[in-house]
């Protein structure tokens, strides 16, 4: 373990709390060490402090998603974001993902934002059968560059918890179910442009996007999901004026 | 615990167009209404044209027209971003039509008064 930084802890206040209980602050004091994530400040309380704290990680590097918590307000990727960059005042406020349901404490039900990712289209429509070739794919074409630019999303749920819409209207998709439909739309290797329009063109789809751009400023990996909805916009809107479809 | 902080150029654009839309839609059946009144009474249009000479309507009426173009501004930067392709620099072209609508409305109060 790296060096206690100084001799006064930092004050922690989780929100704690679910179904049957109401959400409730909790302060902790969690010593401050050199290059300690809000993940590390986390894990410090549940082994250290209270056994009884739930929350999800799984990578710790910021690949898989897991370990996405609101804090002081703002959905971050807490494995990836250092305690140095968000102490405020010696303190930190920790809470669940906003606009899921809490299942308890730090810990949300992600049900609701994968399935939408299923309602979006979210899944592949093959040219092919296993049978065939690869197909190739030119990596500089235009439509493999918009595919490209939403291919690092790592499901995390910040731009979910981000996003006002969503908060206003559960029926949204929301911005990455949005983005995925938009790199499969993009996608050459992709059978079926009409059906992925057809899905997000609907109650809760894309011209639902009131362009806020919360989910572009705060997804951690930079991806940007504003762009993607504005492009599934123009093609629902070209394909009504009667441009086909692939 | 901290509200969700909303305080982005985006954000703050998305409000502005709400905000001025929903003023508009106040303002516009006064609007109309007084301009009914030159067909049906052309003293209590009169009148009200004469109030119109009040420092504290000209103000208004500054406020009135920077909502009215800021939300016409704000309204093609919104047609561009959904219609042509991706631009990057949107909390550039917000703080245009901000900027722009605040021209207009400066240069009217400038005439006004």
């Amino acid at each position: 373990m790296a060096e206690v930084l100084q001799q006064d802890p930092m004050r922690v206040t989780v929100l704690r709390g679910g179904p049957g209980a109401p959400m409730r602050p909790e302060t902790f004091e969690v010593p401050l060490y050199e290059s300690q994530t809000v993940l590390d400040v986390v894990s410090w309380i549940q082994q250290n402090s209270d056994p009884t704290l739930s929350y999800r990680f799984a990578c710790r590097v910021g690949m898989c998603g897991s370990c996405a918590m609101m804090v002081n307000g703002v959905p971050r990727w807490t494995c990836r974001t250092h305690v140095q960059k968000v102490l405020v005042g010696g303190a930190i406020e920790v809470g669940p993902l906003r606009n899921l349901p809490v299942i308890k404490d730090l810990a949300v039900d992600m049900d609701p934002f994968f399935d939408k990712w299923v309602e979006a289209e979210g899944r592949h429509h093959p040219t092919r059968t296993r049978d065939d070739g690869i197909a190739p794919i030119d990596p500089e074409s235009a439509d493999r560059q918009q595919a490209t630019a939403g291919i690092e999303c790592i499901n995390c749920s910040v731009c979910y918890a981000a996003c006002d819409t969503v908060a206003g209207n559960p029926d949204y998709l929301g911005p990455a179910a949005l983005q995925r439909a938009w790199t499969l739309y993009n996608d050459e290797k992709n059978a079926d442009r009409g059906s992925i329009l057809d899905a997000v063109s609907g109650k809760g789809g894309c011209h639902f996007c009131h362009s806020m751009g919360s989910c572009t400023i705060y997804c951690p990996n930079e991806l940007n999901p504003l762009a993607a909805i504005a492009g599934l916009k123009s093609a629902t809107a070209r394909r009504f004026f009667g441009r086909r479809d692939r | 615990m901290k509200a969700f902080p909303r305080s982005h150029p985006l954000w703050l654009a998305y409000i502005l167009h709400r905000l001025s839309g929903i003023a508009l839609a106040l303002f516009l059946p006064f609007h109309f209404w007084v301009l009914s009144l030159a067909l049906t009474r052309a003293a209590a249009l009169d009148g009200l044209l004469g109030v119109t000479e009040m420092p504290l309507v000209k103000a208004a009426e500054f406020g009135l027209v920077f909502l009215l173009a800021v939300h016409m501004f704000g309204g093609l930067r919104l047609i561009a971003l959904e219609w042509l392709p991706w631009s990057a620099p949107q909390k550039t072209w917000a703080a245009a039509a901000a900027g722009g609508a605040f021209l207009v409305s400066t240069a009217f109060l400038l005439r006004a008064i």
